[in-house]
């Protein structure tokens, strides 16, 4: 019985994230954060981040993929299923009714300007997460060179149009993670050496 | 048999899209255009559908081109191919990562990855929004009522918590902002 109401809220939690997951993963982690974080507890911030991180490196969209994980940390596959189900739901009958008359859809100018304005909010909210997951963060020299290196170097493919692997960028970054780690553990251990 | 090339196809798709919608593109295009499902246009004009309804790109385009190939029966068996992969891998990788996470060595890995995935998705943020309130090749290259609303959704956003302690719901924001542009735009 509580299985079934979790699944249930899972679904239904799911269905209205997904109703307003648009432009992309980003402008989802704002969503997300705000309903399964904050509202509802279903994970912790470092839980987000590390989703956000394997998302990125695996495919498939971050909504889906986020869907798929809190789902199973409630409840398992059945959970996972549920909330993976619930996030598209939306989308297929909104699409699926596109799909029957599609060519006049973007040409109603009430529609047309609604989507402009949501637009410019995806980017805000784009921002938004991206602010979230800065407060939460390490803030050493280490940290914030990397940060400034992606963000130039995203910002100055996305405007130029270069076509820049974003896995690329975020395996470097690893790599340079895991090799500063060495260079203290080596240091710590030839000072404790001379001791 | 169609039902097997768009479960096929769409399994394909959702297996290799690496690096969000924008990445997944370049193999959409090859995976569609092989079947001859939609055409280049049509594609095109797709993606615009998708840019501006809810729901991943990769997502909608797998909605539309099954329902528009085979029906609502297309529409639900290419949609659930396109999920099938990412929904095991994340299983799978979610499950190994338990204990992995913990890992002094991991950890040290995520140190690096996390600010850098946040200073990818800031840039991605403020790269939206640039495209958005200024085109570069217009003789007035910035709208100001874009600019508007990107200034009045910006200090709901982040201005709210501190003035009001309450905080703005990224929904609330979402609808707000469709308001905003059909206020600035139709009038």
């Amino acid at each position: 019985m509580k299985q079934k109401r979790i699944l249930l809220d899972l679904f239904l939690t799911f269905m209205k994230i997904g109703a307003f997951t648009f432009g992309g993963g980003y402008a989802m982690i704002s969503v997300i954060e705000d309903i399964c974080v904050e509202r509802k507890k279903w994970m912790t911030h470092d839980d987000m981040v590390n989703v956000t991180v394997v998302a990125e490196s695996t495919p498939g969209p971050i909504a889906i993929n986020c869907a798929t994980f809190v789902g199973s940390l409630q409840a398992g596959i059945p959970g996972a299923a549920a909330a993976t189900i619930g996030i598209v739901v939306p989308s297929f009958f909104i699409i699926f009714i596109i799909s029957l008359f599609l060519d006049n859809f973007l040409e109603i100018t009430i529609v047309a300007n609604a989507f402009r304005g949501i637009r410019i909010a995806v980017g805000v909210l784009i921002i938004h997460a991206a602010v979230t997951m800065l407060k939460n963060m390490h803030k050493d020299l280490f940290s914030c060179l990397l940060l400034g290196g992606a963000f130039l170097v995203m910002l100055l493919s996305d405007l130029l149009f270069w076509n820049f692997s974003s896995i690329l960028l975020l395996f470097v970054a690893g790599a340079a993670g895991f090799f500063f780690y060495m260079i203290q553990k080596v240091l710590l251990w030839k000072g404790g050496q001379k001791k | 048999m169609i039902y097997v090339d768009l479960f096929w196809g769409f399994l394909r798709v959702g297996l290799f899209a690496f690096g969000g919608a924008y990445g997944a593109i370049p193999l959409i295009r090859e995976v569609v255009f092989s079947y001859g499902w939609i055409s280049e246009e049509g594609l095109t004009q797709m993606i615009a559908v998708s840019e501006s309804t809810p729901g991943p790109i990769m997502v909608n385009l797998a909605t539309y081109i099954g329902s528009s190939q085979a029906g609502i029966p297309g529409a639900m068996l290419a949609t659930f191919a396109v999920l099938l992969p990412s929904f095991f891998i994340t299983l799978l990788v979610m499950a190994a990562l338990k204990t992995f996470f913990e890992k002094p060595y991991v950890q040290a890995i995520l140190r690096g990855v996390t600010p850098a995935i946040t200073g990818l998705i800031l840039a991605t943020g403020i790269s939206v929004l640039i495209k958005g309130c200024v085109t570069f090749t217009n003789p007035q290259p910035i709208h100001i009522r874009a600019v508007t609303i990107a200034a009045i959704l910006a200090a709901v956003m982040f201005g709210a918590k501190p003035l009001t302690k309450k905080k703005v719901s990224p929904i609330a924001l979402i609808l707000l902002s469709a308001c905003l542009g059909i206020v600035f735009y139709s009038f």
